[in-house]
């Protein structure tokens, strides 16, 4: 485990096997203490998007109410409190995914925004007609979209690592699709759909034995795992804050330097530029090259309080109590003979997609909903995932680090709930 | 769970379980797919006239229990009306799910359609129970385009 997890600001009395203590992680999120008709909340909507602590909220709050201002413009003190603020966020989330240098991080709307920059930028300029680009079964609509709009525009073609019955990729027939065409392989590390984490260590070793660069979709893993860009060694590496106890409409693009040097803008407009006269404009350097206009300040600023109190957590315990977590659920939940699980990689997330027996997702997420459940049902962005597994949709329930087991025991209860209505 | 039997009554649910007009027709003289990109549910509909009156009514496909009974509810009840009252009936079914119309003011209308009304408790459901009513509407206006409550 890297050691990035556990600097000074940790509790120091944690340790990796001490129990990971989730009734007292559970205080810090004002929502959870809702009801819904009544009953408790049990959240288990978590890879669609994650409560907030209280600190992230106090945090937008009191940059609005005393810090407040915009950034990288004016000479006064409000300014330029609020530029330190928004770089600090920078540094902060350097820090957290470990990339070299700050400039490195671009801060965007989201995941998909990420995707489609690299898409719009070094996907323009590096496509051409006959050219691939490399993605996977698993991969959500953000991550196969962006790609098919860029290679429709160029005349290159999109490729697809298959996936087994497990919902694993089929490492195998990847190396084999390399060639001289392929530009870029765009990989999501953790599956929103199923959980399953894919062997991105693996998959960046054999793209750069060919000298492919690599981006992984990490909306659904920094939540769950360390990551390290430097140790994955990721060309690009693309994540959401709201998945990981941050606000809404930030997310963050990382990318190695000289790619990001070598790219073209994004957008145009203001903060992007260096100069600019009718006949000529000179961009700015990275990162500001990539963030046109007045950036999401407060989002950011949310963004690293999040990173800093994700970070407090001692990663390990974390990990385990959520692991412990998908084991006692994938049990429980098994022992339902009508429930089908979908997914079942060795190496998963805390994350469950399932079927119930002749009982529509739609219905088995309103029934559980009057419980007080919430859960996903659909096909979460995934429809070729669906259509791999010939379902049009699952409930999923996803599980943070803040989820009891009792919270599975409801979950269960609801379950049967679901099965008597349906008898 | 007073609620959710509300929503999930005996009769949809056995109309759930058991669809009736369940299955494609041969000749029909209108065919069109109704499609709820949300939740996935998608069904085909099929449609013969007898002079103004709607002959038969069938369907396939998939979808949640509110939908499914939806459209099995409703190719019996729309089975030798005419044109004007399939479509009385769909500004009807549309007013009682989406709360606009007092279901109790409609009873004998209604008949086996006042299942739905619990739906208007449920506004994420609406679009499950008008989905299959959306694309007869679409058919009895001489569309052609696939019906999506989208």
């Amino acid at each position: 485990m890297s050691t990035m997890w556990n600097d000074k600001t940790s509790v120091a009395t944690q340790s990796a096997t001490a129990a990971f203590d989730a009734w007292r992680v559970r205080a810090d999120f004002p929502l959870l203490k809702q009801t819904v008709r009544g009953r408790p909340l049990i959240y288990l909507d978590n890879a669609a998007s994650t409560q907030k602590p209280k600190v992230v909220i106090d945090t937008i709050s009191r940059f609005y109410s005393e810090e407040y201002s915009n950034v990288h413009r004016g000479v006064h003190y409000f300014s330029q409190l609020a530029t330190d603020l928004y770089e600090d966020a920078r540094r902060t989330t350097q820090k957290f995914l470990n990339a070299r240098h700050e400039e490195e991080i671009i801060f965007v709307r989201s995941t998909t925004e990420a995707i489609n920059l690299v898409a719009q930028t070094f996907g323009r300029s590096k496509l051409g007609p006959g050219d691939e680009i490399i993605i996977s079964a698993i991969e959500h609509h953000a991550n196969i979209v962006p790609w098919q709009m860029i290679c429709r525009e160029k005349g290159a073609t999109l490729r697809v690592i298959p996936m087994d019955e497990h919902g694993e990729l089929i490492l195998d027939a990847f190396e084999p699709m390399i060639n001289e065409h392929t530009k870029l392989v765009s990989i999501v590390h953790v599956s929103n759909a199923l959980g399953t984490i894919n062997p991105v260590r693996d998959i960046i070793d054999i793209a750069h034995r060919h000298g492919v660069p690599v981006l992984i979709d990490g909306a659904q893993s920094v939540q769950h795992l360390p990551v390290d860009v430097q140790e994955l060694d990721c060309d690009f590496f693309a994540m959401s804050g709201h998945k990981i106890y941050g606000p809404t409409g930030i997310g963050v693009l990382y990318g190695k330097k000289a790619l990001l040097d070598d790219m073209p803008p994004y957008q145009g407009g203001g903060d992007m530029i260096l100069s600019v006269t009718f006949e000529r404009t000179v961009y700015n350097d990275i990162p500001y090259k990539f963030e046109a206009g007045t950036p999401n300040i407060a989002g950011a600023i949310g963004l690293a309080a999040a990173l800093k109190y994700f970070r407090s957590h001692d990663i390990t315990a974390l990990a385990a109590h959520e692991s412990e977590l998908l084991s006692y659920a994938t049990r429980k939940l098994q022992e339902i003979d009508a429930l089908r699980i979908i997914g079942t990689a060795k190496e998963k997330a805390s994350v469950i997609s399932f079927t119930l027996c002749a009982v529509h997702p739609h219905d088995i997420g309103t029934i559980l909903d009057q419980h007080g459940i919430a859960v996903r049902a659909g096909h979460h962005c995934a429809q070729p995932v669906m259509q791999h597994f010939g379902i049009p949709a699952t409930v999923r329930a996803s599980f943070s680090f803040y989820n009891t087991m009792e919270d599975v025991d409801a979950l269960v209860h609801g379950i049967h709930s679901v099965l008597e209505v349906f008898a | 769970m007073g609620e959710i039997r509300d929503l999930y009554q005996e009769v949809i649910l056995d109309h759930n379980k058991h669809p009736r007009n369940f299955h494609k027709m041969e000749n029909a003289d209108s065919t069109l797919d109704g499609y709820n990109p949300l939740c996935g549910d998608h069904y085909t509909f099929y449609l013969k006239f007898d002079g103004d009156s709607i002959g038969e009514v069938s369907f396939e496909g998939s979808g949640c229990a509110i939908s499914k009974a939806s459209a099995s509810i409703m190719s019996t009840v729309l089975k030798g009306k005419s044109r004007e009252e399939a479509e009385t009936m769909f500004e009807l079914f549309t007013g009682i799910v989406t709360g606009k119309i007092d279901p109790a003011e409609h009873i004998a209308e209604l008949g086996k359609l006042a299942a739905f009304a619990g739906v208007s408790e449920f506004p994420v459901r609406v679009k499950c129970a008008t989905l299959p009513w959306h694309t007869m509407h679409g058919a009895l206006q001489g569309k052609n385009d696939n019906i999506s409550t989208e």
